[in-house]
């Protein structure tokens, strides 16, 4: 067999919907940061900015999904090919959900009392939350761009760590529940964003499977919340 | 699991130039296997030695153990006539004797002794049928095969070859010469007789071979890469080479 390279441009297609779901990921991880900086520092408009962009996350995805139909309709992929595009569908779908939660957390910063002043001090645990999920956000989108199976089964393995960060946000929150309708509305929202950073980092390992899926061919059993 | 077709430290040569190394495979009865691999890599080779077709070559010579239900088929007190009617070969191209469509039918019976009219129609009838060519020639069955289409030429073909009842069906790129349509008649033909016959067929279209067979073996170089569900190849293959084949990374 004449062992020179073809389909060129079929490679290279395959490459380039690696690289819009890899640019979707740092898109999605960077709004989280940024929803959490607009949170922390209560700053409002950088919020309100964070809502305006998930526009563009949400425009990656069709992008996304009409490369991948375009390549089945084209190219007729098997093999690990197609695993690129059965995952580039999945994970960019649990990427734009990712960016939902950017969004909803960005949102109930808007919607955070007014004047609360211990709002800081119960912040920790969401800090200490969403640097948890954006770690893991990013070590799973790293292990897709560099196809490192052992990276995605650590982002599996860190989603104990993100529910035992999650449970304790629970009693964090009990003192302020405590305190009043303000303090019960405060709580609320704080948990809700808890419950967002929770999510986004099922979404981590969501992707981390397919990653693991994408090189391997195995399908893991998911765990059961 | 019962195997129709075993073939054991098989070795082919053209004179002094092996063309095929090693080789050791079994079909199982009741199932379609793909050959698959670059032109010129053995697979039509290993096909024809199934029912010795590459004997009318000479200088050629085979090496180890080729079996048909247990039986050697190069043994010496192998008949092949009787051979090649056990197992059948259908031809890349089309190839219909020039004469009636019944005849084409009723030839290899006759050759094999059949003379009585009554079960020539029969035999005729049933051979069409299986081959899902009746209906469209009943009316004109002494109409001459060359005037069919492609498609049509190829199954009637294929009801030829079925006429003398094989039980192992070799088909040589078979929808290569043919539309679209055709081509997909052939499949879903291939697919239904299947349950009567052992099929064995070589492809050089990729899709045809995940859409119609339970098994794929890989040739290259004149040696066996790799032989697996076709399931199994198309999704997961075992060597780099096979998945590089598949997906049209070389040419």
């Amino acid at each position: 067999m004449n062992e020179q390279i073809t389909r060129h441009e079929y490679i290279q297609e395959l490459a380039i919907l690696q690289q819009r779901v890899s640019a979707m990921g740092n898109a999605s991880a960077e709004a989280i940061k940024k929803a959490m900086q607009a949170l922390i520092e209560k700053n409002k408009p950088l919020a309100q900015q964070v809502m305006d962009e998930d526009d563009r996350i949400d425009d990656m995805i069709v992008e996304i999904e009409n490369r991948c139909l375009l390549l089945i309709a084209k190219q007729q992929p098997i093999a690990h090919d197609l695993r690129i595009i059965a995952t580039g569908f999945k994970i960019s779908t649990d990427i734009e959900r990712i960016g939902d939660h950017a969004f909803d957390i960005a949102r109930t910063t808007l919607e955070l009392p007014e004047g609360a002043t211990d709002t800081q001090e119960h912040f920790r645990f969401i800090i200490t939350l969403a640097d948890c999920a954006t770690k893991m956000l990013e070590t799973a989108i790293h292990s897709y761009e560099t196809a490192d199976i052992t990276l995605a089964e650590q982002v599996c393995r860190q989603d104990e760590e993100m529910d035992r960060q999650f449970a304790q946000a629970f009693q964090e929150c009990s003192p302020l529940m405590s305190k009043g309708a303000a303090g019960v509305r405060l709580g609320t929202q704080l948990l809700f964003i808890a419950h967002f950073l929770e999510r986004i980092g099922d979404h981590a390992v969501n992707i981390a499977e397919w990653v693991i899926y994408l090189e391997t061919a195995e399908r893991i059993r998911k765990a059961k919340k | 699991m019962e195997y129709k077709l075993q073939i054991k430290n098989m070795n082919f040569f053209y004179g002094k130039s092996q063309a095929l190394y090693d080789i050791n495979l079994d079909v199982p009865k009741n199932s379609i296997m793909a050959f698959i691999g670059p032109s010129g890599c053995g697979k039509s080779t290993f096909l024809k030695s199934l029912n010795r077709m590459n004997d009318l070559i000479e200088g050629t010579r085979v090496e180890g153990e080729l079996l048909l239900d247990g039986n050697d088929i190069y043994a010496a007190d192998t008949d092949v006539v009787e051979l090649r009617q056990h197992v059948g070969m259908v031809f890349q191209r089309p190839n219909p004797f020039p004469m009636s469509i019944y005849d084409n039918i009723a030839y290899g019976c006759r050759i094999h002794g059949t003379r009585q009219k009554k079960l020539l129609d029969e035999i005729v009838e049933k051979s069409l049928h299986r081959a899902a060519l009746w209906d469209e020639v009943k009316d004109r069955l002494t109409a001459p095969a060359t005037g069919l289409s492609g498609g049509q030429q190829q199954r009637l073909c294929i009801a030829r070859t079925l006429a003398v009842e094989p039980e192992v069906l070799l088909m040589d790129e078979p929808c290569s010469a043919l539309d679209p349509i055709s081509t997909m008649k052939i499949e879903e033909l291939v697919s239904e007789l299947k349950v009567l016959y052992t099929i064995v067929m070589v492809t050089h279209n990729m899709q045809q071979a995940a859409r119609v067979s339970d098994y794929t073996a890989f040739f290259l170089n004149g040696k066996l890469v790799e032989c697996a569900s076709t399931d199994t190849i198309f999704t997961k293959p075992q060597h780099k080479q096979t998945e590089d084949y598949i997906t049209g990374r070389f040419g």
